[in-house]
């Protein structure tokens, strides 16, 4: 453990403008912030999840200039200009992504808790051409942790989404 | 008749597989977890812990905390509100009786000993990282082979712990096969996706507390007496919940925490708990050495189960891990002795996680069972028909509902059973060994008084509401489901309102018991205003109903109609207005009566698996999982199977890998995060299948439901360690079943 005394380096906040679900967004935050507190503390998104704050579970997935990205292990500050897309963004008003429709009826998802990470990382998966087949798509999504076991399902939804996206 | 044949299908939505009606919520980030609580600028609270197991504190040093910009305050057991001992009973239950911050004594590794207020969630981090806490320690035990403490508790819940029957130890010894083994089980953690949260509130005087609890009345219970608060003062709310599996149902410290902090800055607090304190600090199944001595004739019949179980508590609760809870009644066997001990180890305190007690309990049991079948060479499943129990042995009831026997048979020859060679290693698939085991799930039928409100608006709106919670179960949908069929509305345009202790009493999210509680409640709800909004119709003077009798009336698509003149018809909102009281509401209850004196209540199923096993990589995974359930009446087909798939992914966890290791000389648990603590992920889960004996339980519940939470990960685990055996021809009777453990064994032989 540090136990360093000096005080805090005040005025230690930078601006940042970022893209966010197709918006300018600017904040004033300091270094340390990651992208996922600041959605979700600072940006009022909460739909982006933390399970873990350390890149083991997925929960935090964003797409950030259409990558997936863990925004858990991503500091805010690097991303200034960076088109973020979370699960806020991604319906087309009433309309749902169909990722997002594929979710529902397949009942993909029980708690709902990992399911914004989840369908973030679909929606990369699919874009990037890696939901050819099941196992494909077991293999690519296994960084979205599904505590409730909502895999079969999740897979079934992937699918079905990627058949929707063609 | 015809009537009947024209009314569009307004009733009849129990049972059908609707789409969640939470799921919009839920995929659009919508749904509001605790943490996501809408409170503007709330000061944040990150908790220090305990660095070692047993001691106390000697000295906290904030300085380096509190020079963080942006550190507000610093919560220790110098400034924390005094708080009496918190009670383990059923109106308000504490894991804890230690209240947290009250003293400088440690009891286990990970108790919260600080919290550090800031106003960001950056600086409470940093601030904690900061905090010196300087401790005396002394040698924990940790270990429970040997402890100094062992309890053998009479009761567990009401039920007896140390059930016996006959004379088992002269029945064990004159049996023509014995089996004689020890069974042992890891600790166990939920990890929920969802961490705990809290973010608590004061607004004159009351306490406003949104919380990531399975029980908000009985959060709310302990929150009251913990501040001397009459219960109307607080009020908890919890609309979603990201899983919970147990570790969310009894209260544990960190919403005290958060209410203190809230307390002592006046401000609303925000309170999360980081991943690697969740592995302390909301419980975890504790782990179990099973001793198993089965007695039986040499055609596999059972003559004599003694089942020795031990597992762990802690010096400032109890919880116990009833593994032979389930013994004495699973089979028909004349002699039983079941024991429960518990060592007291200087551990954080163990809880409820999905099924407590079955589930390990039905890893041992359906082994040993394996076991008498390989040592009488009789197929596995023809031992668990042979000892199939017509009625309950534990107390000589029958029981309610069993067809079990049909799980069996259903379950046999959707896999395909009748083909499975008897001998272990007889089964290739290419350079991959292959392994069929079987097992018996069960989980008791319980049950709780409930109430729920129905309200209907003159808007034409139906609310339902309920204090009970959907952890991912389903509630939200089926409440609607059941409530629809009532009113003869669409479930999709019913407002389903839960997790708020404001709202009418219902029990604990735990216990598999939700479905039949509240359901029940809530039909009996959706009656009343039923037949209030009948009576308005027959009665009021511009009603198209005006003088029917009750008898001659139906419900149809929002309203209500006649049966001779469907034409005649009136919307449930026009109703209201015509009642003039601005809405219908009606409070409905329901409870179990006396039918526990005269039946026994249980659901059963049969747990399929396939294993394969490369030799060569030492890779074990499980190719194909088949669970066929006996649960009385399905609500939802489609958030049942869910549900079921979800408990067999956990019993895949159990089975193959799930440990917390704790350092076996400090306490710690070195395994508080996801890459240590492994569980299931998508591309271990290949493919699971799940069918229903569909037989609703009338004599359980108006609906015929038992419940469904639980019982999906009993029996999982033996199936596995079955499959494994007849893959391989080891046993492995440690869990988890990690390739080393393969290896070891297989190099022993
Ligand atoms: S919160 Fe980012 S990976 Fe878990
Ligand atoms: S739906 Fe609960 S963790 Fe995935």
């Amino acid at each position: 453990m540090r136990t360093s005394e000096r005080p805090a380096a005040p005025a230690r906040s930078l601006p940042l403008t970022l893209r966010l679900n197709g918006r300018d967004a600017t904040f004033t935050i300091e270094p340390e912030v990651t992208l996922l507190d600041l959605l979700r503390e600072r940006g009022g998104l909460t739909g982006t999840k933390k399970g873990c704050d350390r890149g083991q579970c997925g929960a935090c997935t964003v797409l950030v200039n259409g990558r997936r990205t863990l925004s858990c292990l991503a500091l805010a500050l690097a991303h200034a200009g960076d088109a973020i897309t979370t699960i806020e963004g991604l319906a087309d008003g009433d309309r749902l992504h169909p990722v997002q429709a594929a979710f529902v009826e397949h009942d993909a998802l029980q708690c709902g808790f990992c399911t914004p990470g989840q369908i973030l990382s679909a929606v990369g998966v699919i874009a990037e051409g890696r939901a050819r087949t099941d196992d494909e798509i077991r293999e690519a999504m296994s960084g979205n942790l599904c505590r409730c076991g909502a895999y079969p399902n999740i897979v079934a939804a992937v699918a079905a989404a990627r058949e929707a996206l063609r | 008749m015809s009537a009947t044949a024209e009314r569009p299908a307004t009733r009849g939505f129990v049972g059908l597989p609707i789409d969640r009606v939470d799921g919009h919520a839920k995929v659009t980030g919508a749904a509001r977890y605790a943490a996501d609580a809408p409170i503007a600028a709330p000061l944040h609270a990150t908790i220090v812990q305990a660095t070692i197991a047993c001691g106390r504190i000697i000295a906290i040093d904030e300085r380096a905390t509190r020079a963080v910009e942006g550190v507000v305050d610093v919560l220790t057991y110098h400034n924390a509100t005094r708080i009496p001992a918190l009670p383990f009973d059923f109106t308000a239950p504490s894991s804890e009786e230690l209240a947290p911050l009250q003293s400088d004594e440690i009891k286990y590794d990970g108790q919260h000993v600080a919290a550090v207020i800031a106003e960001t969630f950056e600086a409470a981090r940093a601030g904690a990282a900061l905090l010196r806490v300087e401790y005396e320690s002394r040698a924990p035990e940790l270990s429970p082979g040997g402890a100094r403490t062992v309890e053998q508790p009479e009761q567990w819940f009401g039920s007896d712990a140390q059930p016996r029957r006959g004379d088992p130890e002269r029945a064990f010894e004159a049996a023509g096969v014995r089996i004689d083994q020890t069974y042992t089980t890891p600790i166990e953690n939920h990890n929920p996706l969802e961490p705990s949260a809290t973010v608590a509130e004061w607004r004159d005087g009351e306490l406003i507390v949104h919380d990531s609890t399975q029980w908000v009345r009985g959060t709310r219970a302990v929150l009251a007496k913990s501040f001397g608060l009459d219960e109307e003062k607080v009020r908890v709310i919890a609309p979603y919940l990201g899983g919970g599996f147990g570790c969310k149902g009894f209260f544990w410290p960190h919403p005290l925490i958060a209410a203190m902090a809230a307390k002592l800055t006046n401000r609303p607090v925000k309170l999360v708990l980081t991943r690697e304190q969740m592995f302390t600090s909301c419980g975890y199944r504790s782990e179990t050495r099973q001793r198993l001595r089965l007695g039986a004739t040499r055609d596999g019949r059972l003559q004599a189960i003694l089942h020795d179980v031990l597992g762990t508590s802690s010096r400032v609760g109890t919880f116990v891990e009833t593994a032979g809870g389930v013994t004495a009644m699973l089979f028909d066997v004349p002699n039983i002795a079941v024991t429960h001990s518990i060592a007291r180890l200087d551990v954080p305190t163990p809880t409820a996680m999905r099924a407590p007690g079955e589930a390990p309990g039905s890893f041992a049991l359906g082994c040993a069972l394996d076991e008498l079948a390989s040592a009488c060479g009789i197929d596995p499943l023809d031992v668990l028909r042979r000892n199939h129990a017509a009625v309950d042995p534990s107390s000589g009831l029958p029981f309610s509902s069993k067809h079990l026997l049909a799980c069996y048979e259903r379950g046999a020859e959707a896999f395909g059973w009748s083909t499975r060679p008897q001998a272990p290693r007889a089964m290739r698939d290419g350079g991959e060994l292959v392994g069929w085991g079987v097992a018996t799930a069960t989980y008791p039928a319980l049950r709780s008084p409930a109430q729920a409100r129905v309200v209907l608006g003159a808007d034409g709106s139906v609310d339902v509401a309920s204090a009970t919670h959907d952890l991912g179960t389903g509630m939200y949908t089926i409440l609607a489901q059941i409530a629809a069929d009532e009113l003869g509305v669409d479930p999709r345009a019913i407002r389903v309102r839960i997790g708020d202790s404001s709202f009418p009493i219902a029990p604990v999210a735990g216990g598999s018991m939700s479905s039949a509680s509240v359901g029940p409640a809530v039909q009996d709800a959706a009656r009343r205003a039923y037949r209030e909004a009948i009576a308005i119709a027959t009665s009021a003077g511009g009603s198209p109903l005006h003088g029917l009798g009750e008898d001659e009336i139906e419900a149809c698509d929002g309203g209500l109609r006649s049966k001779r003149e469907p034409s005649r018809a009136i919307a449930y909102g026009e109703i209201v207005r015509l009642g003039g009281s601005g809405a219908i509401e009606a409070l409905g209850s329901a409870a179990p009566g006396d039918e526990g004196e005269r039946l026994s209540f249980h659901s059963f199923g049969a747990q399929f698996v396939e294993v394969r096993y490369d030799e060569e990589l030492a890779r074990l995974r499980v190719s194909r999982a088949l669970g066929v359930f006996d649960c009385g009446r399905i609500l939802n087909a489609k958030t049942a199977r869910s549900q079921m798939i979800g408990g067999i992914v956990w019993g895949i966890g159990m089975a193959l890998m799930e440990e917390t290791v704790r350092d076996p000389r400090a306490g710690a648990v070195v395994t508080n995060n996801f890459a240590d603590y492994h569980v299931p992920v998508n591309a271990d889960i290949a493919a699971i299948d799940v069918l229903f004996v569909e037989e609703p339980d009338l004599a359980f519940n108006p609906l015929g439901v038992r419940g469904i939470g639980e019982i999906g990960i009993t029996g999982v685990a033996a199936a596995i360690a079955n499959a494994v055996y007849h893959a391989t021809g080891v046993r492995l009777r440690d869990l988890p079943i990690v390739p080393e453990k393969l290896l070891a064994a297989q190099a022993a032989v």
